[in-house]
């Protein structure tokens, strides 16, 4: 039995630029609340559900069974089983497709996918050596064994491993990474601006019209997004350095159009349609396919973060839709240019051609149609929360539009990973 | 939050020290607890003139467990322990010199009244008088019980139920409200009844059972209170506030089993937004408290037009617009539908510095008087609760002199907490307040202020 998940609802806090209003609070913290605000939203107080399935990118390791434990810590019945997930940037919405997919299988009727990242309360490990050294002193069992062991600590190892935004096998940063694509598919500073600014311009008015008030809780007195710049414009961002792509005279990403590193948590309530209507809850929309690509970012020629242009044709194929089939896109704002060179890929009949192996370009989309509500750029860019707020946002904005509307997802993460999904109202 | 003087008057050595000095004694109130009997003891029913409510009033007091002791005879002989309540059915007043035949029975009965007793007058309203002097003899019993009120001690309180022709079907649950310790802090209110169908007997520890009920301004304070009273009662809540309280109006949804709303009221489309939520998710909706309310206090020469005009916009307009479109929206209100809309003391007595909060709050009462019809056409009701001095956050940060003072000048000798006007507001929402409609009760422990 296959059937379509529905898409109850969302809840996420605002998101916080790293070191600002979240800074004390840990991913457990954030996803707790996070869960007990979807909890109080839709009345689920001491409800058993199929499975919450969530994570985070960065993650202590006291936090290895992350999701169960803030489970434990809310409103919901301690009998919901949990699971954690990490597919980076695509942890959110690949939690949603997991959970979605278990629902179609029958094998559960309700679920809560969600993601949670601090980059405020990182965890700082210590470095290889000074690992080996202390659980060489842990297994010693005589004072002399002892203090060999710690004769072998030097200055040098007592600085901690500080995470860093960047890929293990090239070293470089994302964004760097990012401006090489950028840079190959030629994308100029002003059109990043402009999809900045209207980034912005959207969110706030999305705010200001009350779209935000069913999918946003407050947390620490943050009422919104704090990255949110609803004055933002072309002749500020113009003013900013090139943050991304140094060295490089025609450096193009600045960090007006780049996501800046935030804290923040996002859920969505998914359930089979019985479930729903048992319940009283709406389905603002169903999951209707996704499709997971990756992109050989080291040796491959590709960019890293080019892998959603990969898996976007082979679900359209499988679902007999054009790129053009759609009220409304939902492309994260990693960075400006990163969105931008996505659109140009999917115009480029060479590349279309020759890397897709399609017969055409999939073509352009109405751009009036994209990010209709404000994206990364605006809200910040909590990694693995950023996939729960599009599905939650994407959902309801369908909703509103009606029956019948169809909605597409591109969500593009580090290790030239990408998650694409359908949603339809 | 504790009321420190109370704490200390109630103590031994308090006891002493405020006996001898002569200073008020605030008795700890009798509060509702579910499962608790109506009365912690006997009561007694009495009659000025031929009554009709006398064995109707017997046989509710029975039927909720109560000993229902003789009168006190002339000779001073009585049945047994003191009373809880005094009941006096008054609908037999005919003229001013039937009014002994109450003095004769309230003062020996009102004299044995334990502590936290109940005095309760029934009568008919002056207004369906055939008379002149009828008609004073009934409003002579407005007076009576007021001071009577005012001389109760240990909190006792007293309170004037109008019943009219053709609404003592009505009377069981006024009645009842006012002999519980639900009333704890209402005190020489006046309530005129109107004749409505009844629905059959309710759930006595959750007369709210099954039941949706929509509370603004829930996330803190007395709509916090209101909406776990309302839950406690059997009700579903669904708790409203404004988008930027949404946490603890999430914590509050969540401790009372509720779900949570975000939604400035005062939004253009916040009536449609809310009964659309309302349909989605419910199917309808059976109560309504509007509690939502701001204040933004300035004296009139100095109030600008926005502190004037955000206090209007959330205290009565959003009140109007809310209500007008649910009355319109097909199949939302429910029939036997609940109105409670908050207003004020200030709306009664106005404040210094509060004339947008006054007026505001004095227009929800005309406002729930002028409905009244309409909602009686459909089985439902609207009334109004004006709280007097509740303790809440806000009145903790009020500064001493004030604060002591505010909280003592009623009858009761105490603020009243959020929960008294939670309780009275969820009494006004069962299925037997039918016959309550159109009507203002103060939760002011018989403040000294507009009275």
């Amino acid at each position: 039995m296959v059937r379509k998940a529905a898409i109850v609802g969302g809840n996420r806090i605002p998101f916080a630029r790293s070191n600002s209003a979240y800074a004390q609070a840990s991913n457990q913290d954030m996803l707790t609340a996070t869960l007990d605000g979807l909890v109080a939203r839709f009345g689920l107080q001491g409800a058993q559900l199929g499975e919450v399935v969530a994570g985070a990118v960065l993650k202590h390791a006291r936090d290895f069974n992350l999701t169960r434990e803030s489970v434990l810590g809310s409103k919901l019945s301690a009998t919901t089983p949990a699971y954690d997930v990490q597919q980076a940037c695509g942890t959110g919405l690949e939690a949603a497709i997991l959970v979605a997919n278990k629902i179609a299988l029958g094998q559960i009727e309700s679920g809560i996918a969600g993601g949670v990242d601090t980059t405020s309360d990182a965890p700082l490990a210590v470095g290889d050596d000074l690992r080996r050294v202390l659980i060489g002193l842990n297994n010693a069992r005589t004072v002399q064994d002892r203090l060999k062991a710690l004769a072998k600590i030097r200055p040098g190892q007592l600085v901690p491993e500080i995470p860093r935004n960047a890929e293990p096998r090239t070293g470089l940063a994302m964004g760097d990474h990012a401006a090489i694509t950028a840079k190959e598919w030629r994308i100029g500073r002003a059109e990043q601006d402009e999809l900045a600014v209207r980034s912005h311009a959207n969110m706030a008015a999305a705010y200001d019209r009350g779209f935000f008030d069913h999918l946003v809780t407050p947390y620490l007195g943050l009422a919104r997004d704090n990255n949110l710049r609803p004055d933002s414009s072309l002749e500020k961002l113009a003013t900013l350095e090139p943050v991304f792509g140094k060295g490089d005279p025609d450096a193009t990403m600045t960090a007006g159009n780049s996501t800046p590193l935030t804290d923040g948590a996002s859920a969505v309530l998914l359930a089979s349609d019985e479930w729903a209507a048992e319940h009283g809850l709406p389905v603002l929309a169903h999951l209707v396919d996704a499709q997971t690509a990756a992109v050989d970012y080291v040796h491959g020629g590709e960019g890293l973060l080019m892998a959603p242009v990969y898996a976007m044709p082979v679900m359209l194929a499988r679902q007999g839709l054009t790129l053009q089939d759609f009220d409304f896109y939902e492309i994260h704002e990693a960075f400006a240019s990163t969105v931008l060179a996505t659109l140009k890929a999917w115009e480029d009949d060479a590349f279309c051609k020759d890397k897709l192996g399609l017969d055409a370009a999939l073509g352009s989309i109405d751009r009036s149609k994209l990010n209709v509500n404000g994206s990364s750029l605006a809200a910040g860019h909590p990694f693995a929360a950023t996939g729960g707020r599009i599905v939650a946002q994407l959902s309801k904005q369908l909703h509103e539009a009606g029956p019948g509307k169809r909605g597409l997802i591109s969500i593009c993460a580090a290790g030239g990973q990408g998650v694409v999904a359908i949603l339809e109202s | 939050m504790s009321d420190w003087y109370r704490d200390f008057a109630n103590s031994g050595f308090g006891t002493t020290i405020t006996k001898q000095l002569g200073l008020p004694r605030p008795a700890v109130l009798r509060r509702h607890e579910p499962g608790q009997p109506l009365l912690p003891g006997p009561a007694v029913v009495g009659s000025a003139g031929e009554g009709r409510l006398r064995d109707a009033l017997t046989q509710l007091l029975q039927a909720e467990g109560v000993h229902v002791q003789s009168p006190v005879t002339a000779d001073g002989a009585t049945d047994g322990e003191k009373p809880a309540a005094v009941l006096l059915d008054a609908t037999g007043v005919r003229s001013p010199a039937d009014l002994a035949s109450a003095h004769d029975f309230l003062s020996p009965a009102v004299k044995r009244l334990r502590a936290t007793g109940r005095v309760l007058i029934l009568a008919d309203p002056p207004s369906d008088a055939d008379s002149p002097a009828q008609a004073a003899a009934r409003q002579a019993l407005d007076g009576l019980v007021r001071s009577i009120a005012k001389e109760l001690r240990g909190g006792s309180t007293a309170n004037l139920i109008y019943v009219p022709a053709g609404a003592e079907t009505a009377l069981a649950s006024p009645v009842r409200f006012f002999l519980s310790g639900r009333s704890a802090y209402v005190d020489g209110q006046v309530v005129t009844l109107s004749a409505a169908e009844v629905p059959g007997d309710e759930d006595g520890d959750k007369p709210l059972a099954g039941k949706v009920a929509v509370v603004t301004g829930a996330a803190r304070g007395i709509g916090a209170a209101i909406a776990k009273v309302m839950a406690r009662d059997g009700a579903h809540v669904v708790a409203v506030d404004v988008p930027a309280a949404g946490d603890s109006l999430a914590a509050v949804a969540n401790q009372i089993g509720g779900t949570a709303l975000q939604l400035d009221i005062t939004a253009d489309d916040a009536p449609q937004r809310l009964i659309d939520h309302l349909r989605e998710r419910h199917g309808g909706v059976d109560i309504v408290v509007h509690n939502a309310g701001i204040t933004r206090d300035k004296l009139l020469v100095n109030m600008d037009a926005a502190r004037w005009n955000s206090v209007m916009a959330v205290n009565l307009q959003a009140q109007l617009d809310i209500t007008e479109a649910l009355l319109d929206a097909e199949g939302v209100l429910k029939d036997g539908a609940r109105i409670v809309c908050v207003s004020s003391q200030s709306g009664i007595a106005g404040n210094r510095g509060q004339t947008n909060y006054a007026a505001s709050k004095a227009g929800v009462i005309g406002m729930v008087r002028a409905w009244a019809p309409r909602f009686a056409e459909r089985n439902a009701t609207i009334n109004a609760v004006a709280p007097g001095f509740i303790v809440t956050e806000m009145t903790a940060k009020m500064p001493f002199g004030t604060r002591e003072i505010g909280s003592r000048i009623n009858s009761l000798q105490q603020g009243g907490l959020p929960v008294d006007v939670a309780e009275t507001i969820a009494w006004l929402a069962q299925p037997g307040s039918a016959g309550v409609n159109g009507q203002t009760v103060r939760v002011c422990g018989q403040s000294m202020l507009g009275a």
